[in-house]
Parts: structure tokens; sequence; C-alpha cells
């Protein structure tokens, strides 16, 4: 019974009309808490946890680094589970989706790399290095803006978003070989210090602003996910009756 | 029946290669303009000549093999054959598809490799090392025509193709340079370049079994 009316439900989502409006319900609550966890999180990061032993005070780019980071492949898998459903069930709100979700993922592996190069000045003397991460981040950033411009390039946007969607697949078994192969030059940057499973490497007290940014970093992904989909479903289909039948309920 | 059109493809493609003649030979042209400009730019050191040239030498074989992307599946697109690859129905589109790929990789791939000896004497490679650069030309090239024909057929339906074509092909042929300058590199430092080969193989065996469906599947995209 459950499983039935999941099923209609996800079948409903592929309908414009209603589509549209769960994002017009979604999205604000997504936004609200993302300033509310961020705001906590912020405070944490600047107020309450101690300065490091040997970095100071700018080890505190990090909350907002590490979370960016995470997000940039995040938000790479969630674009690739979006293609692959587009794919196999043709439903065009996904395809939206999926194409929708190319450009914040690309924002935040540029924001991963802007801060990582702010901290990296002071730390390691330089703003770039041929490290193994670094280079697999920029790499990611080129898929992202790839799959970004092969979106752009067709004239007929659906058929646009369902080859673009292949090259996210495609993407999805590229980027492991990217970041092995990178491993081969082991360099600068130092290996994960968060492990899900076994023991962190980080202090207890400078873990909680860290979960926090990471969830309010999650719940922003989701929030502007879903306005640019609205966004660009509003404007491909602008010329549509139920835009109007919206729109005029709105007014 | 899926054999034989898929020689007569074959020797369409090898046909038209050599009656064109010039174009063809721009991938070599290319390669051998790269590997003149950089002693000219870099200096004329034998030992910094010789520590770049297995980089330079793939990279240049890199962008070569970029060229002749873009009229991989447009002409046939334009003139209707590509059409006829599913509606004609007496070869599966798959079989065609690795045919075309397979006859870019033998007007562009193959002479990379045999005038690779050249290029390499021009850059002072250490000659035990040019063994390891043609095997790893020889495992490389064709990785280099199967990537490049996915991101070709993925770009088949845009007008502006060429300069989406290379920020395509860009990420997905970093493993393939890494590997196979360093298994160059090892061999040119009197290094084992097996573990580097290996690897080089095991991308080629991931590159053949699923670019070909990938590059299928947007093909058909392109023609609906």
């Amino acid at each position: 019974m459950i499983f039935h009316r999941l099923k209609v439900g996800f079948h409903r989502l592929g309908s414009p009309p209603t589509f549209h409006k769960l994002c017009r319900i979604l999205s604000p609550w997504l936004w609200a808490g993302f300033v509310a966890c961020t705001a906590i999180g912020l405070y944490q990061a600047l107020y309450v946890v101690p300065p490091d032993y040997q970095q100071g005070d700018s080890f505190r780019i990090l909350y907002i680094h590490v979370p960016a980071a995470w997000q940039a492949m995040a938000g790479y898998v969630i674009m690739a589970i979006l293609a692959a459903i587009a794919l196999v069930w043709r439903i065009r709100t996904v395809e939206i989706m999926t194409m929708a979700a190319a450009p914040v993922g690309a924002a935040f592996t540029a924001l991963c790399l802007a801060t990582g190069s702010l901290w990296g000045k002071p730390m390691w003397g330089t703003w770039w290095a041929w490290d193994a991460r670094l280079t697999s981040m920029l790499v990611l950033l080129f898929i992202y803006l790839g799959i970004m411009g092969l979106y752009a390039a067709f004239e007929d946007r659906r058929k646009g978003a369902r080859v673009a969607c292949i090259l996210v697949l495609v993407g999805l078994v590229n980027i492991p070989l990217i970041h092995f192969s990178v491993e081969w030059w082991t360099t600068l940057h130092q290996g994960s210090t968060i492990n899900l499973f076994g023991e962190s490497k980080m202090h207890p007290s400078m873990l909680p602003p860290l979960i926090w940014m990471a969830i309010a970093v999650k719940l922003m992904f989701g929030g502007a996910l879903l306005d640019r989909s609205r966004n660009d479903l509003v404007d491909q289909d602008r010329r549509k009756r139920w835009i109007r039948d919206v729109i005029g309920e709105e007014a | 029946m899926t054999v034989a059109r898929m020689t007569a493809l074959l020797r369409r493609d090898l046909r038209l290669a050599l009656r064109h003649g010039g174009e063809s030979l721009m991938p070599l042209i290319f390669l051998f303009s790269v590997i003149i400009l950089v002693p000219l730019g870099v200096g004329p050191g034998p030992n910094l000549l010789a520590s770049i040239a297995p980089g330079m030498i793939w990279v240049a074989a890199l962008l070569a093999s970029l060229l002749a992307l873009e009229q991989l599946f447009r002409p046939d697109l334009e003139d209707g054959t590509l059409e006829q690859w599913w509606v004609g129905g007496t070869a599966p589109p798959g079989a065609l598809v690795v045919t075309r790929l397979f006859s870019h990789w033998l007007v562009t791939g193959v002479p990379v490799i045999l005038f690779a000896p050249l290029a390499a004497q021009m850059l002072y490679l250490p000659s035990d090392a040019l063994p390891t650069l043609m095997l790893s030309l020889l495992i490389g090239t064709p990785v280099l025509s199967l990537v490049g024909g996915l991101a070709s057929a993925l770009t088949l339906g845009t007008n502006r193709g060429s300069v989406l074509l290379s920020i395509l092909v860009f990420p997905m042929v970093v493993p393939v340079l890494i590997f196979a300058t360093g298994a160059v590199t090892a061999a040119a430092e009197g290094f084992s370049a097996r573990a580097h080969l290996g690897l080089l193989t095991a991308l080629l065996i991931l590159a053949v079994t699923l670019a070909p469906l990938a590059t299928t599947a947007a093909l058909r995209l392109n023609i609906e």
C-alpha cells in the first residue's frame, strides 16, 4: 500500500504543475534551514572553537572549505542519480533537475578551489600546487563546465538535457579514474581527517561547527536546485497554459 | 551479414581517407609542428628536451587526435547515412560505431605511432625508452579515438561543436596522459614501466567496453 502510494507520488512529480508546486512549497523551508544552520555553524566556528595550536585563526576557513568540497562531490553523485532516472524513465522534470544541479555543483567546486587557494597561501606558501586532490577538484570543475556547456549548446533543450545526461553518467565512471590516477603524485594536501568509520583525527571541540556547516550546505544545495529547476521549467513552458493558470493563481 | 557490413564501412572510410590525402595527413603534420616548435620555445638544450620529451610527444599526439573528430560523424549525419545505420537493419548500430572508431584510429593513431621514433629522436629521448613510448602509444591512442568519438557523438547536434569537444575530451584523457607519460618517463630513467603500462591497458579495456555503448546512445539521441 505504502509502496503503491510512493509510486503514484513519484509519477505525479513528472507532471510540471505538481513539480512546480512542490518546489514552491519546499524551497523556502530549505533556505530557512540553511540560514539557521549557517548562523549556528558560523557562530561556533568563529567564536566558540579555540584557535589551532599551529595555524592560529586561519584554520577557520576550513568550515567553508571542507563542506564545499564535500558538496561538490556529493552534488555530482546526486546529479548522476538524477541523470540515470531521467534516462531510464524519460521524465522531463528530472531532466530539468539534473541540468539545474550542474551549475550549483560547479559553484561549490569553484568555492572549494578558491577557499583552498586562500588557505594555501599562508599555510603552504603557495596559491596552487599540482597535488592529487587539487588537480582532481580542478578536473571536476571542468567536467561540470562541460556538462553546462553541452546543455547550453543545443537549440532543442530537451534533447540537450538528454545528451548531457549521458555525459553526466560518463563522468561518474571517469571521476574515480581521475582521482586514482592523480594520486600517483602524492604531495602537499593532507589525507582525510574526518572518517565516518573509525576514529577521526580532528579534535572533538572543532567538529560541531563543521557538522552544522555541512548540513547547511546540503540544505542550500537543495534549495538552489529546486529554485533553478523551477525557473528553468517556467522558462521552457512559458507559453503553455498551465503556467498562465499558476501565475493567475498567484496574482 | 554484420561482418560484411562492417568490412564494407571500413573499406569505404579508408578509401575516403586515401582520396583526401591532405586532410588525412593533418594529424601528422600537426604533431611535427608541435615537436618542432617546442625546442624553439624552451631552448635546444638536450637534457631539458629529453626530460620533457615523453610529455610533449603525448600532448602533441592527444591534440592531433582532436583534429579529425569534428568530421567523424557530421558528414554522415548531414547526408542521412547515419540514420540508415538505424533503419537499414543490416547490422547493429553499435558494430558500425566500433568500425568507424577503428578506422579513425587507423587514420589518426597509427601514423603517429609509426612516426614516433622520429619525434623521439628530435627531442633526444633516450633510445632505451623508445620501445616503451611506442608501446604506450599503441595502447593509448585507441583510448584517445574512443573517448574522442564519444565527445564527437555528444556534440553532434550542436552548431559550435569544436570548442565544446576539447572541453569534453580533456577530463576524460587525464588518466591516459598520466599513465602513458609515467611509463615513458620510468623507462627513460631506467625503471620498469610495466605497472604504468598495465594500468594503461586497463583503461583501454574499460574504454573499449563502455565508450561504444555511450557513443551509440548519444548518436541515437542526436538523430531523433
